[in-house]
């Protein structure tokens, strides 16, 4: 199996912080491989996912991406082979949705019928009427159908990589169980490498293949989530599984 | 003061007309530097400050002054008068652009950085268009400014309004000192109606 990303003994301390957000991690990802990276907020999980599209660089370490070394990459090319989501989404409010996803196909030139097509195609990939939805702008659309769009826009030139910043963080819990499984098929269909950071540990082991745990800084399992289940790695992930365990009976008493 | 007017209507015109042109030709001046500014400023937090810093310095001393301070080295005149807005001008604009740029989403701006923008394209396809209601009105501001610090370029021989203005109050005539204050407010009100418009537009 080829390797995607690796991290090599990386850490990030921002200025001022006593502590580092990312703290020697080593950690390899495999191409085509989903895997969530899951932690309570400031344990270095959207810091470690940011450095892999150079929105932060790391003190010390290096990351390298298929091979590659990315410092040594100019950092456009680096961030265009990467599909990024974040929770905000961050849609373009002066663009249609259509112009939206098509925003890297026509930085990089693509002639206007590709680019039409493409963006249809998308559409109808993530569940969007491209008749209905196409020339609509981003205040028109619910937060669920804006979230799909920015999926739609990151996935525009057919990345390898997508990095998932909570995209679903600010979804309401039915739309967010819906848009987890259409993900799950689209990564079966796809085989893209995915980095999915959430502090829902429900979310990260519905989703991931394999997820990453992380506190203060440090990865402190990294597996499937049933051996995470079974064998937790030490205190704190163990308090993790109770946490999800607790909650499970909490509903169970309603039954 | 009509008749001041039917009697002295050209010179009116004329002083209407050369205040004009001493505004419109400092605001395209300005506009220019300070875009050029700001887009440099959009690099480096630490170039805006020292920027913005210098500026309000400078903006903070009396426009006599200032006027006064320069005529030694660029004499009595038009040029100096425009230079003196021009400056004034790149404190008006260069904050209010900034904070245009600054004030525009950071979801978006981070979206647009990540899925690989240059600096550049993420400023004209993202950042200006977003901040343009901002930017324009940093622009208005300028306006009405320049309009009346020019009138008191007229005191160093500058022309404009402000010359009827100046001969009014030193002769106590009150039609002069009447007419060059309303028409210098006339021109600043009907100038920014249209970058009014132009917003729209």
């Amino acid at each position: 199996m080829n390797t995607a990303i690796e991290f090599r003994d990386v850490t990030k301390t921002f200025k001022g912080a006593s502590y580092s957000a990312v703290d020697h991690v080593s950690v390899t990802v495999n191409e085509g491989e989903f895997v969530t990276i899951l932690g309570s907020s400031g344990c270095g999980k959207t810091t470690l996912l940011k450095m892999i599209n150079r929105l932060y660089e790391p003190d010390s370490g290096s990351i390298i991406l298929f091979g590659e070394d990315i410092s040594t990459v100019d950092v456009v090319k680096v961030r265009r082979r990467i599909g990024y989501v974040i929770q905000q989404i961050g849609l373009f409010p002066h663009y249609t949705v259509g112009e939206n996803i098509a925003t890297v196909p026509k930085l990089l030139k693509w002639d206007k019928e590709k680019t039409a097509a493409r963006v249809d195609e998308l559409l109808e990939l993530v569940g969007l009427k491209p008749d209905e939805f196409r020339d609509r702008y981003p205040s028109q659309l619910s937060g669920g159908q804006q979230q799909r769009v920015g999926l739609a826009r990151a996935l525009a030139i057919d990345p390898k990589i997508m990095l998932m910043d909570e995209p679903f963080g600010a979804i309401d819990s039915i739309t967010r169980e819906k848009l987890q499984s259409e993900l799950l098929d689209l990564h079966r269909n796809m085989g893209k490498t995915i980095l999915f950071v959430t502090h829902d540990i429900e979310e990260a082991f519905k989703l991931g293949d394999r997820v990453i745990i992380m506190n203060e800084g440090k990865i402190r399992q990294f597996d499937t989530p049933e051996n995470i289940i079974r064998q937790p790695a030490d205190a704190f992930v163990q308090s993790l599984v109770d946490s999800a365990l607790a909650k499970e009976r909490f509903w169970e008493r309603y039954r | 003061m009509i008749a001041y007017a039917s009697k002295y209507y050209d010179r009116l015109l004329s002083a209407t007309l050369e205040h004009l042109e001493i505004v419109v030709i400092t605001l395209l001046i300005s506009l220019v530097i300070a875009a050029g500014l700001t887009v440099a400023c959009s690099y480096s937090r630490t170039l805006s400050r020292i920027l913005l810093n210098a500026f309000s310095v400078i903006y903070s001393v009396p426009s006599l002054a200032l006027l006064a301070l320069l005529i030694p080295v660029t004499g009595l005149g038009k040029k100096t008068a425009v230079i003196v807005l021009v400056i004034y001008n790149q404190y008006l604009l260069l904050r209010n652009f900034l904070a245009g740029l600054d004030g525009v989403d950071r979801s978006v701006v981070e979206a647009a950085t990540g899925m690989g923008m240059t600096h550049m394209q993420l400023l004209w396809k993202v950042q200006i268009p977003l901040a343009k209601k901002a930017l324009i009105a940093g622009l208005r501001i300028a306006l009405v400014s320049t309009v009346g610090i020019a009138t008191i370029a007229a005191s160093i021989n500058a022309g404009g309004l402000g010359s009827i203005l100046f001969d009014g109050l030193r002769t106590m005539n009150v039609a002069k000192i009447l007419w060059g204050s309303l028409l210098s407010a006339a021109l600043a009100i009907g100038m920014d109606r249209l970058l009014l418009l132009a917003e729209k537009g």
